[in-house]
């Protein structure tokens, strides 16, 4: 697998580079300002969890990643994101690139009515990633493997992808967004919607694709957090209160809110 | 008394019937209504239930029955020799006695017998009447008193009420099946007269129309050809050439609606379009006749067409415009209702709104959307104003939309209107265009609804 390999070389050259890097970000709904000065960076290869009461804008600062708040009505977004030191929001930046190489995953598991081969097809058909009949089938195969779910379903391709099981769907989801090789994949509680076993199995999933993959993960479960994660971020009230490694972030915050947080104090 | 009075009167007992369910119930739980199976409304509701439904019970069934008993007493009071008249001058009879005892004009002398028969039915029907309104009160009264006295914590006064409005569900959709069921055997039965008469093969396969039967033997003319298919070629043609308007207009501007336009927008076009379903056929009629066909018929002589002052094309393009509120607000409608979950999950893999839109939201909403341009197909097969006033009466076999044709559904009022007899080959062979057209419509929808489940991509 050439994605591989490509994605390892930089992981041991620029492990401390930012992948993606966020300066003083504010985002507005109408007139609520739902973030407040986010300063912030993602680390390449990483899984950066970003934990926090409901209501505290972490969706919201996830969705401003791959600008998926550009589809939202009277959504605002100032500040600077850049990724890999070019800035998202710039003038001219097409869209649809920038969420080539920024994946999503949402918090309820969203197939398409479509099959499951057609499922992960979508996005190589639309980037027009793969020349031939045999590269698509490719890489079906290879996303459908990477996402633990090709024995599962190696045998139902042309099936509806509705038809699976929410982990499996889920699976799915996550085997659709990394056939389009992206760079990062944004997760918004990718397991909320699902069982402890189901949810097992995505987590260990994290973790495998973080070889490959920059990953950030909006989580409410602080054990979720604590499991995948290397670096956690705390939102409160739109702010970002504190953000370390997740085991210092645990062990020892420096914040009380943070504090409270994490022992249930509130939230 | 005037039943409407009655309906009012047990209504009332059954309000009443329901407040002193409620109170009862309150009472027999000693003052806690938790104690009870069911809340107190659910008693009242029970009492008034074996209050209002007996009575109306009865009360519909002496309204279908009664007229027949009364008339049956009316014939039996009759002397000898006017029952033993012939069967249609005896009903003849029976309605002027009717008619005098309601105080109508009547077509005959009136004797002394007559007179005493009207007499003698005007007052077995106040009898009648009197009685039945007596007893359905009574019976209300009884079922306020019965329910009322059945009332005890345990009772299951939700379950059982419940169970009755689900009956009550069940007879409504019952009526619906049963209309429809009434309204197809009448067309099959009356085609069959039909089809006694003329061929079938002559009349689903036969080239010519020309519906004019020799009213008496010696009659010159009208020799009757039945042959449907200039009209089924005809309302094939004007259907095609509406959707062909309305289908792109239709779906076009339902996308716009549901993607691309701000709410504000939609707010605002939705309602406007969908005026164009509430103009009144006959307007679009005149619109199509006084406008739309002299437009083509003179552009098409400035390009050297020979067009006739009724076309097809003028029919067919007015009712494509009056089709258009059909597709568009209900494909509108069902491409909203599409989750907005499908479309984060397109955007978020780079689609564009319109590959979105095109992939993904279209196939999505498709039953919906095939639904849309059924119906609206079936306003354009059943419409018939606009052909009468635009493409005229003549059944031309012709392919060309700018001769005149006409359609089966203008061919049925032509044969209906008028001093017709109603068993002639004339008259019923509106039965049979009918038939032909519901099996064709009938036929559309299956077939849809094979399409649709077919290519159907299911979201939930």
């Amino acid at each position: 697998m050439d994605a591989v390999a490509e994605a390892e070389a930089p992981q041991t050259m620029l492990q401390n580079t930012p992948k993606m890097s966020t300066r003083r970000v504010n985002v507005y709904y109408g007139e609520t300002k739902a973030l407040k000065d986010v300063d912030l960076d993602i680390g390449e290869n990483q899984v950066t969890s970003l934990i926090g009461p409901s209501g505290c804008g972490k969706s919201t600062y996830l969705r401003c990643l791959n600008r998926m708040n550009d589809v939202i009505d009277g959504c605002r977004v100032e500040g600077d994101i850049t990724l890999d030191n070019v800035d998202i929001y710039r003038s001219g930046l097409d869209v649809v690139q920038l969420r080539a190489r920024v994946g999503m995953v949402f918090q309820k598991p969203n197939p398409f009515p479509k099959s499951i081969y057609d499922n992960i097809a979508y996005g190589p058909r639309l980037h027009g990633l793969a020349e031939t009949k045999a590269d698509l089938d490719n890489i079906v195969e290879i996303s459908l493997t990477r996402a633990g779910l090709w024995k599962e379903v190696k045998d139902r391709l042309l099936a509806p992808g509705t038809g699976l099981s929410g982990g499996q769907q889920q699976r799915l989801c996550i085997a659709r967004a990394i056939a389009v090789n992206p760079e990062v994949i944004l997760m918004d509680e990718p397991c909320s919607a699902l069982d402890p076993i189901a949810t097992a199995r995505i987590e260990e999933l994290i973790d495998e694709l973080r070889q490959n993959f920059t990953i950030v993960i909006v989580t409410h479960s602080m054990q979720q957090a604590a499991r995948v994660s290397q670096k956690t971020a705390f939102f409160h009230l739109g702010d970002l209160v504190e953000v370390s490694d997740t085991e210092q972030l645990f062990t020892n915050p420096r914040d009380q809110r943070t504090q409270g947080y994490i022992t249930g104090r509130f939230g | 008394m005037n039943s409407f009075i009655l309906i009012a009167i047990l209504l009332t007992l059954a309000t009443i019937g329901y407040s002193f369910g409620q109170r009862r119930a309150r009472k027999v739980s000693g003052g806690e209504p938790s104690t009870l199976h069911s809340r107190p409304q659910y008693y009242g509701l029970y009492v008034a239930l074996w209050c209002g439904i007996p009575s109306l019970i009865l009360m519909a069934i002496w309204l279908i029955v009664e007229p027949q008993v009364a008339e049956w007493m009316l014939i039996s009071n009759l002397p000898e020799d006017i029952q033993a008249l012939p069967a249609d001058r005896l009903s003849l009879l029976i309605n002027d006695v009717k008619n005098l005892a309601s105080g109508n004009i009547v077509s005959r002398e009136i004797d002394g017998a007559l007179q005493r028969a009207a007499d003698g039915y005007a007052s077995a029907r106040q009898i009648g009447n009197a009685a039945m309104v007596v007893v359905a009160i009574a019976i209300a009264v009884i079922g306020l008193g019965f329910a009322q006295r059945h009332i005890t914590p345990t009772l299951r006064a939700r379950n059982l009420f419940e169970r009755a409005v689900s009956v009550l569900m069940i007879a409504a959709s019952t009526i619906a099946v049963l209309t429809t069921l009434g309204i197809v055997l009448s067309l099959l039965f009356e085609a069959m007269r039909f089809f006694a008469q003329v061929p079938w093969y002559e009349f689903l396969f036969g080239l010519s129309w020309s519906p004019q039967t020799a009213l008496r033997v010696d009659q010159v003319g009208g020799s009757g050809a039945f042959g449907a298919v200039p009209l089924f070629a005809g309302t094939l043609m004007i259907t095609l050439i509406a959707m062909c308007v309305a289908v792109p207009i239709g779906l076009f501007s339902a996308i716009y609606m549901s993607e691309y336009a701000p709410p504000r927008m939609r707010a605002i076009v939705k309602p406007l379009l969908e005026i164009l379903a509430g103009v009144p056929t006959v307007v679009y009629g005149f619109f199509a006749a006084l406008t739309v066909a002299p437009f083509i018929r003179r552009t098409g002589e400035s390009i050297g067409l020979d067009v006739s002052s009724e076309s097809a094309l003028a029919a067919g393009m007015v009712m494509g415009i009056m089709i258009i509120p059909f597709i568009s607000s209900l494909s509108d409608d069902v491409m909203n209702a599409v989750p907005r979950a499908l479309r984060d999950g397109a955007f978020a893999l780079g689609a564009t709104k319109s590959e979105t839109i095109k992939q993904v939201i279209f196939p999505a909403a498709l039953p919906g959307i095939v639904g849309s341009l059924l119906l609206a197909m079936s306003r354009a097969i059943g419409e018939t104003m606009i052909v009468v006033m635009a493409a005229g009466l003549a059944a031309n076999l012709t392919a060309d939309p700018l001769e005149a044709v006409t359609t089966v559904t203008v061919q049925i009022v032509t044969l209906l209107v008028g001093d017709q007899e109603f068993d002639s080959a004339k008259t019923l062979a509106a039965f049979a265009l009918g038939l032909v057209l519901f099996a064709i419509t009938l036929t559309l929808n299956v077939i849809a609804l094979h399409v649709v489940r077919r290519y159907r991509e299911k979201y939930d």
